[in-house]
């Protein structure tokens, strides 16, 4: 039953990531992201992380993804433009994938049978990773929530009109 | 029971689909929604070994990066307005002004 669960959600997301990079208009490919961080949520959901699934869902597929479908709404979108990509790139990137792709494959075959992981493994609750959070991690939390703030200035300045 | 090793290899194909979108693609939108796939992958990642070492401190780190992602988000997507009301595109090929 994991199994069937994870492949099923593994190949959303894989699905979904590989419909982002061919499809051409810009609104289905934020839809197709959407599709692979609500499967990612439900992966999560199957390592044990609680939390982390909720906020995946909330800030991922709920606030962020909403912003971009919002902005591409706003700017009017349409079908990308064609420009024909470097010849560095390919003579450098299609070895890069093989060799990538090659040596992800053999870690895999090597070291791939190790560990298995159980459904709901490590359980992490907001109790718990609030905690933590509130802790272990206070001085990195109210740092972020001084980024958050200036990021929201930010915004609001590169985004207003600057004509008066 | 899965291999750990096959969330780690999810993670990494999530993350290589994010370059190529980012290294591929000439819509700004569509570069930041790779930005965010491959953040995605990472978070899968630190998910997966969290639960290899046995602690939560991986999940906290996916919420720090979660929140450093709608920061960027928010301030990405003001620049993108702010550029498409200048140059009137989306293409990155034609925000060129700094180009010699």
């Amino acid at each position: 039953m994991h199994l069937f669960l994870f492949l099923l959600f593994a190949m959303l997301c894989v699905g979904g990531a590989v419909n982002l990079l061919i499809q051409q208009k810009t609104i289905n490919s934020a839809l197709s992201l959407i599709v692979v961080m609500g499967s990612l949520a439900l992966i999560y959901l199957l390592l044990g992380a609680e939390f982390v699934a909720v906020i995946q869902v909330i800030v991922y597929a709920g606030a962020i993804m909403v912003l971009f479908v919002f902005v591409i709404m706003l700017l009017n979108a349409g079908a990308e433009e064609y420009s024909p990509g470097s010849l560095v790139a390919r003579i450098v990137g299609i070895p890069g994938l093989l060799v990538g792709s090659a040596i992800a494959v053999g870690v895999f075959l090597r070291h791939g049978q190790q560990q298995l992981v159980p459904i709901g493994a490590l359980y992490g609750p907001a109790d718990k990773v609030g905690i933590l959070i509130f802790t272990k991690y206070l001085l990195a939390f109210e740092v972020t929530s001084v980024l958050v703030l200036i990021a929201i200035m930010g915004a609001v300045v590169l985004a207003r009109r600057s004509d008066s | 029971m899965i291999p750990l090793s096959w969330y780690l290899l999810l993670s990494a194909f999530l993350f290589a689909c994010g370059v190529t979108g980012f290294l591929t693609k000439r819509n700004i939108i569509t570069l930041f929604m790779s930005i965010e796939l491959m953040l995605n992958g990472v978070n899968l990642s630190f998910v997966a070994f969290a639960t290899h070492l046995g602690t939560l401190d991986g999940h906290v780190f996916v919420f720090f990066v979660m929140v450093v992602a709608a920061a960027e988000a928010a301030v990405g997507l003001a620049i993108i307005i702010s550029v498409y009301r200048t140059r009137e595109t989306l293409n990155v090929d034609r925000v060129n002004l700094l180009k010699l």
